[in-house]
């Protein structure tokens, strides 16, 4: 009994029970998403909008406004500056983002650490699980339903663009727009994840749980609920971990889905091995991995 | 069906740059096949983008009949994503509209009918990646026939495949012409090209098209492949030396 209590301790609690559902729903959908994320290569784009938004987060702190809706303006604005730095050919996409995104993120702390500024820096980096409002539950429960629904619908065309984007344009898709969509849906996710996780961690709800799992996962469906289901273990572990550790809860959620990832790609190549023996002799060998495609996705 | 199922007159194409392929002017009739031959960066590719509506014209005009199945060459795929050859040839239904929603029973079963077609029935459930190179080909050829459609562009369908694939291969491409589909078939293999209707010499221009007979010769073939060309003993054969088109 002493270890039932040790783990329901922390969810006696309304402000943990809050922080976990939070935690969650956010982990549930990001967790499902960062699959197409990592697949589509835009695990540097995630980092990039979730950093370069802090400008927003921080000036509706000042005003007094929802943050979603400073992470919604931070995460336009930021998109743009990134694109606008990303196009100069002189310097290529890579530099122009990280001289943006810093910029962006330098801003933000300057904007931060001024007198008047009602919230502390660190809460808006590392966020603040804790103190998630009804709002920020109610915010997140409409991720969970709209994006769960878009993920549904787009998983054809995702499926189909992921494995062969020529391919998949032959057969009517228009793989710009599904990549498009998949932005948004991004976008959308990192607006609201902010809320909990804050600017810097709220990276690895997204691509932390398909590393865990992706090595392991037979199909896109199976990585998707798999990603969900440790973004949603690794929320419940970083929360007892914080609760009986007294450790910041956003930070030790954050260490718990890096350590997920960390077991998951440890745990390849044994798979990979055991993998290979499973198969008949007579199956000939394939061909190596290709690596990157030609013209990415 | 009235007309040829591919007509291109006086086509150009190009990249933001000077044309990568120009004068290139051939039709192809339903139930036809056509052998694209060409050097790395002859066009192959580049003609199957503007057939596709990928690629717009530089300048010339492009007729299709309805829109076109394609299947890429594999080094296109990526090995380590996990679909089935099932979940592969099911992508071909995507040309069916209805893309938000899952896959019908009946299309399910017109992809496993297609997996069968291309003797991959009791592969349906294994990973993409390990597949054997010929089998790989063989799904792919499968998404392709799902499509259902009047013209197929296959970008070297033969190439890296098995002997017992290869004469899979050319059996469903014998049905699929007799079906009345018409076929492009991108490849470097110059003796396999004999086998086909029509052959369009490609090396950044059209160098010839027509019947293989007609067209085979060592001067055509010169000057498409140049220096990347071995005529062998006696000049009764030819083979090219060059590995696969990733570029255009």
């Amino acid at each position: 009994m002493e270890v039932v209590d040790f783990v329901l301790d922390p969810l006696r609690s309304g402000i943990d029970r809050r922080a976990l559902l939070e935690l969650a729903l956010v982990g549930s959908l990001c967790g499902a998403l960062g699959f197409w994320v990592v697949t589509e290569r835009l695990s540097y784009g995630a980092e990039s909008l979730a950093h370069g938004l802090l400008p927003g987060l921080v000036l509706a702190a000042l005003a007094g406004a929802p943050l979603l809706l400073g992470a919604v303006g931070g995460a336009l604005a930021a998109a743009g500056l990134i694109a606008l730095a990303a196009s100069d050919p002189r310097t290529g996409p890579d530099a122009g983002t990280a001289v943006a995104v810093t910029g962006l993120v330098g801003l933000g702390a300057l904007l931060a650490l001024a007198p008047d500024s009602p919230q502390r820096l660190e809460e808006l980096l590392f966020g603040d699980p804790l103190g998630v409002t009804d709002g920020d539950l109610a915010a997140a429960a409409a991720l969970v339903l709209a994006g769960g629904a878009a993920l549904v619908a787009l998983h054809r065309p995702l499926t189909a663009m992921a494995f062969d984007s020529a391919g998949a344009a032959a057969a009517g898709l228009r793989p710009t727009l599904v990549r498009l969509a998949l932005l948004v849906l991004l976008a959308a996710a990192v607006a609201v994840a902010v809320q909990g996780l804050g600017a810097l961690l709220v990276l690895g709800v997204l691509i932390a749980p398909p590393v865990a799992v992706r090595a392991h996962a037979r199909t896109p469906a199976q990585a998707m609920l798999g990603g969900a289901g440790v973004a949603v273990l690794a929320a419940l572990v970083g929360m007892e971990v914080s609760f009986h550790a007294h450790s910041a809860a956003g930070a030790s959620v954050a260490l718990a889905l890096c350590a997920a990832a960390g077991l998951g790609a440890a745990l390849r190549p044994w798979r990979r091995a055991a993998r290979r023996g499973a198969l008949p002799r007579s199956l000939p060998p394939g061909p190596a991995s290709p690596g990157p495609r030609p013209g990415g996705a | 069906m009235s007309g040829p199922a591919v007509s291109v007159e006086r086509l150009a194409a190009a990249y933001d740059g000077p044309p990568v392929l120009e004068e290139v002017s051939f039709s192809a009739e339903p139930g036809q096949s056509v052998c694209v031959l060409g050097p790395n960066g002859g066009g192959k590719t580049t003609l199957f983008r503007v057939l596709l509506g990928e690629l717009e014209p530089a300048s010339g005009s492009v007729e299709v009949s309805g829109r076109p199945a394609y299947m890429a060459q594999t080094e296109r795929t990526r090995l380590d994503f996990p679909v089935t050859a099932l979940d592969v040839a099911v992508m071909g239904t995507l040309a069916r509209g209805r893309w938000w929603l899952p896959p019908r029973r009946e299309e399910r079963a017109a992809a496993r009918a297609a997996l069968e077609r291309v003797g991959l029935g009791g592969e349906a459930n294994v990973r993409f990646g390990e597949l054997s190179g010929g089998q790989r080909q063989r799904a792919l050829l499968a998404r392709a026939l799902v499509q259902d459609a009047p013209v197929l562009l296959l970008d070297e369908p033969l190439s890296g495949v098995d002997p017992a694939s290869a004469t899979l291969i050319a059996g469903v491409f014998d049905e699929l012409r007799a079906e009345g589909r018409a076929l492009l078939v991108a490849s470097h293999d110059v003796e396999s090209a004999r086998s086909f209707d029509l052959v369009l010499c490609l090396n950044r221009r059209q160098v010839a098209f027509g019947a293989p007979g007609a067209t085979l010769d060592r001067a055509t073939l010169q000057a498409t492949y140049g220096h990347e060309l071995i005529v062998l003993e006696g000049g009764e054969g030819a083979v090219t030396v060059q590995h696969h088109e990733h570029g255009h």
